[in-house]
């Protein structure tokens, strides 16, 4: 069993690599805007499936992996329209983004499944453990320097106090806009990988992918903590990984099987997001207790108490 | 520099809690003012700054700035003109930024913000500049995190914010009440000093009546969205605490309610 699960290791290195572009893209959502982004399940799937059709049309494979980024940034840019012209609250609006992309989705592929196996696809040339860290590493790097720009820092502003920054003239429809497109663009970027590393695209295949999104940001919040861009979003990449080495183990433990896969994400992410919080409360209460001790002490010492 | 002409603003128009939170407001303020106000609970003191920010836009009536009607414009709009200081010391700032960060993003008021880095060697030089200003060593913390700062730290902060880039109008509103005594008392000198030094049109809403005496050229006391005192700087010399709060009993037919007034 152990030797079975360390085989498996290698493999879930590779697919966390080819999803963390989705997970960078949900950090930007979720951590630096504050905005529950569900479009993620539609717009995975349309990354594929624009990669795919133009894949088998002939087009070059860069060419169609472009494009599947665009693809994603015109859907999420039709969410955060929906959120902040429309005024539809966050979920909301990622919800019906999702419902849309369903149809549209089949609307690009035609049929529910489009097989690349035989087609010139990028890892047909290319192996995914030359092409994939050099992507992310790249990615990242654009990302972090993405957040220290005038624009960048104006889109974190938008999710940190965003009455401030419109006071100091930035537009927060617009960076909320830019954002969520920008997020849907790195998760249908994603999408378009991993259709072309497994080998086809699926109409369902993006289905779950905002809860995989978030296990990852969470769990690379709880191994590197809470401190500088580059940082957050290394952990984002980093948490993916380790999610993939997760659920690949898990999956080798007797009596697990496949299909158990959704489940064993959902009690990831849910002790994931139980675990700080709860954390974070015992700490605040004993820190208060120690402090009320430390006063009262002080009181009874001095006899006379008042002031502030 | 900036023109009120018959300002008016209904809250809940047409329902049971129908609320006239200005009404036909005249002010004009000349270059250079630094014009304090007064007045009870839901005088519109407030009111009056959203309306002149674009937090809210009037239902009737004017507002000029430079002598360009802008009360249709919208707050990320106006803020080209106006730097502005909230009551609560957290809302002026961006907790999880650095201070060169937060500095970075006041600097880009007025300009369009793109892709270019925020932060440079030479705007860190001004701001390490600006910062030493405020004497509070925060010059020596650029890449600490705001909300790592205290209160005091970060109004002031948020003050030089503000007012750093040079608006042609400078909002205060109650900028001092959520602090101490003596962070109060820091911040205050801080705005006298920022105010007269960049010779900035201000008006600040303050609760502290000794402040309002003692600040500015001008004194204006509002009551039920009206503007009930307008006191310019010989009179206001001659003025105290007692014969304001006489003043308001007078024209307003009642003592003044306000229960955080502090009479100084």
């Amino acid at each position: 069993m152990l030797e079975s699960m360390l085989n498996s290791i290698p493999g879930a290195i590779q697919l966390g690599l080819l999803y963390a572009c989705m997970s960078l893209g949900v950090y930007i959502t979720y951590r630096i805007l504050d905005f529950p982004d569900l479009t993620v399940d539609g717009s995975f799937t349309t990354g594929a499936a624009i990669a795919a059709v133009m894949i088998t049309h002939g087009y070059s494979p860069w060419l169609a992996t472009a494009c599947a980024f665009a693809g994603g940034c015109a859907a999420g840019t039709v969410t955060g329209l929906l959120h902040t012209k429309g005024k539809i609250n966050a979920l909301l609006s990622g919800i019906i983004m999702m419902i849309a992309l369903y149809s549209i989705n089949l609307r690009i592929s035609k049929v529910p499944n489009i097989s690349l196996i035989r087609e010139h696809h990028l890892f047909a040339s290319i192996s995914p453990w030359l092409l994939m860290p050099l992507v992310v590493i790249v990615v990242k790097l654009l990302l972090d320097a993405f957040f220290h720009t005038d624009l960048g820092l104006s889109l974190r502003a938008t999710g940190d106090n965003d009455r401030m920054i419109r006071s100091f003239g930035a537009h927060t429809d617009n960076t909320k806009i830019i954002g969520v497109g920008l997020s849907n663009g790195l998760v249908a970027l994603s999408g378009a990988f991993v259709a072309q590393q497994q080998g086809y695209s699926d109409q369902s295949m993006g289905i779950g992918m905002i809860v995989i999104g978030l296990a990852a940001v969470i769990i690379g919040e709880a191994i590197f903590g809470k401190r500088s861009v580059f940082w957050a979003t290394l952990s984002a990449i980093v948490g993916m990984i380790i999610y993939r080495i997760v659920i690949a183990v898990a999956l080798r433990v007797p009596g697990f099987q496949s299909q158990d896969l959704k489940v064993i994400t959902a009690v990831i992410v849910i002790f994931a997001l139980i675990i700080p919080t709860a954390q974070r409360a015992y700490r605040q209460k004993r820190a208060a207790r120690r402090r009320s001790a430390e006063l009262a002490a002080v009181l009874t010492g001095d006899g006379q108490g008042g002031g502030r | 520099m900036l023109q009120l002409t018959q300002v008016s603003k209904l809250f809940f128009p047409g329902s049971p809690d129908e609320k006239v939170a200005l009404s036909g407001i005249q002010l004009s303020l000349a270059p250079g003012d630094f014009v304090t106000v007064i007045g009870s609970n839901g005088a519109g003191k407030s009111t009056l700054m959203n309306i002149i920010s674009g937090v809210l836009t009037p239902d009737s009536g004017e507002v000029r700035i430079e002598g360009k009607a802008v009360q249709q414009l919208p707050e990320y709009k106006r803020s080209r003109w106006i730097g502005r200081v909230f009551q609560d010391p957290m809302a002026g700032t961006a907790p999880t930024m650095t201070i060169e960060e937060n500095l970075a993003m006041a600097y880009a008021r007025g300009k369009r913000r793109g892709l270019v880095f925020g932060v440079t060697r030479a705007k860190r030089v001004l701001f390490r500049e600006q910062l030493h200003r405020l004497n509070l060593g925060l010059e020596n913390r650029l890449k600490a995190k705001v909300g790592q700062l205290s209160g005091g730290e970060r109004q002031a902060l948020s003050l030089l914010m503000a007012t750093f880039t040079k608006p042609q109008i400078l909002l205060l509103d109650e900028h001092t009440a959520a602090l101490d005594p003596s962070r109060a008392e820091l911040v205050t000198r801080l705005t006298e000093s920022i105010v007269r030094e960049m010779n900035l049109t201000t008006l600040m809403v303050t609760h502290n009546m000794e402040q309002a005496l003692r600040l500015g050229n001008r004194l204006i006391m509002m009551d039920k969205g009206r503007i009930i005192l307008d006191v310019d700087e010989n009179r206001k010399r001659e003025l105290t605490v007692e014969r304001l709060l006489q003043e308001f009993e007078r024209i307003s037919g009642r003592k003044m309610a306000d229960d955080r007034v502090v009479l100084g």
